[in-house]
């Protein structure tokens, strides 16, 4: 399936922006977390540890902030300047997670922009390329995870 | 294994989902490198591991293609082990062949490997047949990648005058300073693409959002600042615009992309032997997109028959994942020499 062309409408992003931004960062960490160790590596993605990183869906006005701790990803609570920043709409995140577009193509295009320590950001895109997804399906078809099929179908 | 192709479509690849992706859209080989300083995409997360490696081998094979491993950048004395320890790790995982640069290290590979098959990478910045030739006699090269600064007449000169095969590039990013002897990132960074395996490391990198658009900078000089909806580019500063005298401009390069598709009957015909994408940097994604088009236009001119004729479809999708504003011919199409 190919993702069609969408920007969600701007009054949403003035309303999005005064929401908490703990419960969507909360649900991100929380998938990150279930991915580390699982899908992503730990050691590679070490350079993150300490880091404050900051993801803005921008035609949603959200700013989830969060960073990598001994014990996975956490939320952060203050708004302290970022080590790196990376900015996109929702249609162009989706698009970026089913692998349907290039992060360097939207990029080119000026729809993805990373601010920052690029270092990480590129170690960030790299890391989640080299996710094998056929042999994430597999083995977590192998564990029953109630959903986790269809989900990972999905994705590749 | 020779490939019963006679244009073989070389593809690249950061990762195994790249590797995979390239063999399922039509690839005949994939090249790619280990995760470290002896390949030219040395970039942070991206390449191969020992794990990733074998298995790519694999699948590869399995579908009856091949697997090329760029060593291509060149060893300094004390790190000379490193390099030497890739080669013979390529030849146990029984990779097709290795790509190198350094004529050290091909006398290794071929004294300690006679089997190993041996490409000339491009960065060995062979542009004559003389040179090809050179390597042919003394390592027993059998191919040579070509840099991207010859004619198209010129390419024909160098097929015509050596048994070695010869591999040119197709489509992706341009690199001006015959390839392999550009010390423009080294001079901004302080280290060269050529040993440490990366032009304008991340590291050195930096976007900024500001009101003046956004601004990009190696290692704290400014390359470039793009306005709203402007297309961007990679931080590398042959693509940069500088001023010089009172104007700003592309002084060196514009942020153009080669794609040489419309060229494919002519490189055809004058016996290019495998034509190669350029992109280990790039995703799974973009891999996917590309590899279908060339696939698909190379098919159409091996049939032969009528004209060659280029999709739009094809075009537009090769446009949308280019640097820059615009396609070039590059140096392929050029009257002078
Ligand atoms: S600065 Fe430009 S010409 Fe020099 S190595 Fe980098 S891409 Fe090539």
């Amino acid at each position: 399936m190919k993702i069609p062309a969408f920007t969600l409408p701007a009054p949403l992003a003035r309303v999005g922006a005064r929401l908490p931004q703990l419960p969507p960062t909360l649900a991100l960490v929380a998938g990150l977390n279930l991915a580390l160790d699982r899908v992503l590596p730990r050691d590679t993605l070490e350079p993150l540890a300490g880091k404050r990183l900051l993801l803005k869906v921008t035609d949603a006005g959200m700013a989830l902030r969060f960073t990598l701790t001994p014990r996975g990803f956490r939320p952060l609570l203050d708004s302290g300047r970022p080590d790196l920043t990376i900015s996109a709409t929702t249609r162009d995140y989706l698009a970026l997670a089913l692998r349907e577009e290039d992060p360097d193509t939207l990029f080119f295009s000026r729809r993805l922009l990373m601010e920052g320590e690029t270092d990480l950001g590129l170690l960030v895109k790299n890391t989640l390329d080299a996710v094998d997804w056929d042999s994430v399906s597999t083995r977590l078809a192998a564990l029953k995870l109630p959903f986790a099929r269809q989900l990972f179908a999905r994705a590749h | 294994m020779t490939s019963p192709r006679p244009i073989e479509l070389v593809c690249p690849a950061g990762s195994l989902p790249a590797l995979k992706t390239a063999i399922d859209h039509g690839a005949d080989c994939v090249y790619l490198g280990f995760k470290d300083a002896t390949n030219a995409r040395n970039f942070s997360g991206l390449n191969f591991d020992d794990k990733a490696m074998a298995e790519g081998i694999r699948y590869a094979h399995d579908r009856g293609r091949k697997v090329l491993l760029a060593l291509n950048t060149y060893p300094q004395t004390d790190n000379w082990q490193r390099w030497t320890g890739a080669v013979d790790r390529a030849a146990t995982f029984g990779i097709d062949a290795v790509i190198l640069a350094d004529p050290g290290l091909m006398a290794y590979a071929r004294k300690t490997h006679p089997d190993l098959r041996l490409h000339l990478s491009v960065q060995g910045s062979a542009t004559s047949y003389d040179a090809i030739n050179f390597y042919y006699e003394h390592f027993g090269i059998s191919r040579a990648v070509l840099p991207r600064v010859l004619s198209l007449a010129q390419v024909e000169q160098v097929i015509a005058n050596t048994p070695v095969e010869i591999e040119v590039f197709g489509f992706g990013g341009l690199c001006v300073m015959v390839e392999g002897r550009c010390a423009l990132s080294a001079y901004a960074t302080g280290e060269s693409p050529n040993c440490d395996g990366a032009c304008s490391p991340g590291k050195h990198v930096r976007w900024e959002q500001t009101p003046k658009g956004m601004e990009t900078r190696l290692n704290g000089i400014l390359i470039d600042r793009f306005a709203d909806g402007e297309r961007a580019g990679y931080p590398t500063l042959c693509k940069g615009r500088f001023e010089v005298g009172d104007e700003t401009y592309y002084a060196i390069e514009e942020p153009t992309s080669l794609n040489t598709l419309e060229l494919l009957p002519e490189l055809a015909r004058i016996g290019v032997r495998a034509i190669k994408i350029e992109g280990r940097q790039r995703s799974p994604a973009y891999v996917a997109q590309v590899t279908q088009v060339w696939r698909a236009a190379i098919d159409r001119v091996l049939a032969g028959g009528q004209p060659f004729r280029i999709e739009q479809a094809w075009m537009a999708e090769l446009n949308k994942v280019s640097e820059g504003q615009s396609h070039t011919l590059g140096a392929y199409y050029r009257p002078w020499k």
